[in-house]
């Protein structure tokens, strides 16, 4: 770091007056966006092996028949804090580090516009994930009604229940303020010149979830509240005896829980659509249909929710018009895949790290888009619902998507970060392995869940062994590779020198500032068209 | 422990190859509606393969093309309100085509009217109790001894030397071929669902609400399905075994069931 803040110091544009503060002072108390883009960044590659390490060991007691190394309950615990760590503690808060530290540097700001909140928003985490961690190690174990926490079950949690809620409302205050601070950027603190059809798609995606992000954590803290008072306080929201519902959570639930898929997979459209225009050397095909495409995407978000529960007992055409909404979502994704396909027409490719995770992500999130397609259809998903084909479905979007994105965006914007190139063997070792093992994990779950078997349950009759074998071997596999990831990152101080540019074909705010980023940059604001006329 | 764990996978992979069963696809199933759903997921499989061999055959053909080590100088354009145009009717078109059969069929699933003969199924935390609304006849529907006994952590039993190894009951749900069986779900204590492949039809058992849903089954035989919605710790072993028999040997088995056997209590 040191020579980090030397070079800042040496760059023309860096004021010397207020470097960082020294020891942890700097990062406790920092309102610096590129600090607390770091932080949330490293915060979510720890949480990404914490929640990574659970999927182990689900994958081991998977991998053959019979129980061979947990108890059911404890199974249960397993995937429950997997999903709610891998949503909640990996995935947004990587999409928040990216933000915060992109953001500015891509609209030419000096830094987010509301810097303490941000890190208070940051800062939550930790104390969040420490709460929902601790819950292990409590009487009658961790939260293991699953991530969707759908009563009565829920209330059956031990002394962990009241945790569980609290740790919920702290990541939806903290998402809450993350998203504040992110809209209020966007919409005040661009250079002049930068209208909004002109910002990066990055930036666009990023205000779209931000968003999606105000609507719905609020009606997840409704929820959870709801179940909290129902628990403890003689409330029956969501309990027949008293009059109250089951399925009226399961609705609330969705509202909240089908934008967060969006919310999830928004910010990495917008990595891909940053990346694939760089080392295609051309510029993104239909900016502005992308932005439409993604703005239409959020809308529809809110109105296929019950699509989750179609065997619920809905009326005839409650699963009419909702099984129609949802595959109506399909035309704008179709929209957003052809625009990244028309990208790469005819441009002039090199295939370094980012563009490979960037082209996976294209490849295998479109897979998990047509199984997406194949679950709008009601009749069918009768079938699939709650089976390992949702479970392949979901993982395909969220890993090869959403985390391919993240892992995309890292390798790019790493040498800004950090002043130096990572080594692109090993970036690229990590791609192919991660790429093949991913594969191997999820592809035949879609067999396994056509064949009949569950989803969430510890053991399986013996016809689905064979593909549960191979599926545990794969994710063995993906999580050991991820090791690797970390080699690359930390030893990436030890690569060449970047310029400033970095890249041949880079575009856009943040590579007309020296890399490393200074701790201060654009402290007067840039013109958005200097780096259109420095990158022609 | 880990030893043996390691003996154990090393011993099931060989049993592995004895017993592989491959299965990539979802069943047929035996009523008309199991069929109909199979031709919809076949249908929209295929449009999507259709799909998947455009769009991915313009990548990897692009991809191969249209790289910097062939010498190419990448072309400007960047937008076209007529591809953008094509590419968002086009799926349109194709969207409608999927969504009007099955939208038929969905109508169909949800017609539960004149029934043959009902079912009230309740689900408790880990079984299923049956109850023949036309019949003096109720039961409990539990896990199977055997699996029972195999299914403990590190029991010793080879689950492979289990018939239908956590897919087997003590007393199966008969019913009689080409009946209209209608299914009224509920549940004692938290959301399960009753799920059977082969007849198509899962349908969550909520605490506190009657669902119903029915199936008709035209071919005998036993078909095996699982409790489908987490439900707590013993989720992974409440399944469900439907007998299809002849009409003249269910109505044998109904005789039999009230000829003052023994049988559980059913708790109303």
């Amino acid at each position: 770091m040191t020579t980090a803040v030397a070079d800042a110091h040496a760059s023309h544009d860096a004021h010397d007056d207020h470097g960082p503060a020294k020891g942890i002072g700097r990062w406790l108390f920092s309102t610096n966006h590129k600090d607390i883009g770091t932080m949330y960044l490293i915060f979510s590659l720890v949480m990404f092996f914490v929640g990574g390490a659970m999927a182990m060991v689900i994958r081991s007691e998977l991998a053959i028949p019979g129980l061979q190394f947990v108890h059911p309950e404890f199974f249960n615990q397993m995937t429950t804090m997997h999903a709610l760590i891998m949503v909640f503690g990996a995935v947004m808060p990587a999409f928040v580090g990216l933000a915060n530290w992109m953001i500015p540097l891509m609209i030419g700001a000096p830094d987010m516009a509301l810097p303490r909140m941000n890190n208070w928003s940051f800062w939550i985490l930790p104390v969040a994930f420490g709460i929902l961690l601790s819950t292990l190690f409590m009487p009658g174990g961790a939260p293991a009604g699953g991530w969707t926490m759908y009563p009565p079950l829920v209330l059956q949690t031990g002394d962990a229940f009241p945790f569980l809620i609290f740790s919920v409302h702290l990541m939806g205050i903290s998402s809450i303020m993350g998203a504040m601070n992110v809209i209020v950027t966007i919409i005040n603190m661009r250079a002049p010149d930068m209208t909004l059809l002109k910002m990066p798609m990055f930036v666009w995606t990023w205000l779209i979830t931000a968003y999606l992000l105000i609507a719905v954590m609020p009606v997840l803290a409704g929820a959870v509240t709801m179940l909290l008072t129902d628990q403890f306080f003689g409330t029956s929201f969501f309990l027949a005896a008293g009059g109250g519902d089951p399925v009226m959570f399961q609705h609330i639930f969705w509202f909240f829980g089908h934008p967060e898929v969006y919310i999830m997979i928004l910010p990495a459209f917008g990595v891909v659509s940053e990346i694939i225009p760089t080392f295609a050397r051309k510029k993104l095909f239909g900016h502005d249909s992308m932005v439409y495409a993604a703005s239409s995407i959020a809308f529809l978000s809110f109105i296929v929710w019950a699509h989750h529960m179609f065997t619920v007992g809905m009326p005839l055409t409650g699963q009419m018009f909702f099984m129609f909404a949802t595959m109506l979502i399909a035309v704008p994704t179709g929209v957003k895949i052809f625009n990244w396909v028309a990208t790469m027409w005819r441009g002039a490719m090199t295939f370094e790290t980012p563009m490979l995770f960037s082209l996976a992500f294209v490849f295998l999130f479109t897979i998990g888009g047509f199984s997406g397609l194949m679950l709008a259809a009601a009749p069918a998903d009768v079938q699939y619902h709650d089976t390992y084909f949702v479970v392949a479905h979901f993982h395909y979007v969220l890993v090869p998507g959403s985390i391919f994105a993240i892992m995309a965006g890292a390798y790019y914007w790493l040498p800004k970060w950090t002043g130096h190139m990572y080594n692109e063997s090993l970036g690229k070792l990590h791609f192919w392995l991660s790429t093949i093992f991913v594969n191997l994990t999820f592809f035949p779950m879609h067999f396994l869940g056509l064949a009949g078997m569950p989803r969430r349950i510890p053991d399986y009759s013996t016809q689905f062994a064979d593909f549960n074998t191979i599926a545990s071997i794969g994710a063995i596999g993906f999580g050991v590779s991820q090791l690797l990831f970390v080699w690359v990152l930390v030893t990436a101080w030890k690569g060449s020198k970047a310029t400033d540019r970095v890249w041949e074909g880079s575009h856009g705010l943040e590579w007309t500032v020296p890399s490393p980023a200074p701790y201060h940059t654009f402290d007067t604001p840039p013109k958005a068209r200097i780096a259109d006329e420095a990158f022609e | 422990m880990i030893r043996k764990s390691f003996l154990s996978l090393l011993a099931s992979g060989f049993a592995g190859v004895a017993h592989a069963d491959w299965t990539l696809n979802m069943p047929r199933g035996v009523t008309d509606l199991s069929v109909e759903t199979y031709d919809i997921h076949m249908m929209i499989f295929w449009w999507c393969v259709a799909i998947g061999v455009i769009v991915f055959g313009v990548m990897i053909i692009s991809l191969f093309l249209h790289r910097k080590s062939r010498g190419v100088k990448p072309a400007t354009f960047s937008h076209s309100m007529t591809a953008e145009v094509i590419w968002t009717a086009i799926p349109v078109v194709i969207l409608m085509l999927i969504a009007i059969p099955v939208a038929e069929t969905m109508v169909k699933l949800e017609d539960s009217r004149d029934p043959d003969m009902s079912i009230v199924v309740t689900a408790y935390q880990w079984k299923w109790h049956y109850r023949y609304q036309d019949e003096d006849i109720a039961f409990y529907s539990s896990l199977a001894r055997p699996s029972l006994e195999a299914r403990r952590k590190q029991s010793g039993v080879d689950p492979f030397a289990v018939d239908n190894y956590l897919l087997d009951v003590d007393r199966r749900l008969v019913v009689p071929r080409d009946a209209k069986v209608r299914l009224l779900i509920t549940s004692n204590d938290v959301v399960h669902s009753w799920w059977v492949p082969d007849l198509a039809i899962k349908k969550d058992a909520v605490p506190g609400i009657v669902n119903e849903t029915w199936f008709k089954a035209t071919e005998l035989g036993t078909y095996r399905g699982q409790c489908a919605e987490l439900c707590g710790k013993d989720h992974g072993y409440m399944p469900i075994v439907v007998e299809v028999v002849a009409p003249d040997a269910y109505q044998a088995w109904v005789d039999s069931r009230q000829d003052g056997t023994p049988r559980v209590a059913s708790s109303q």
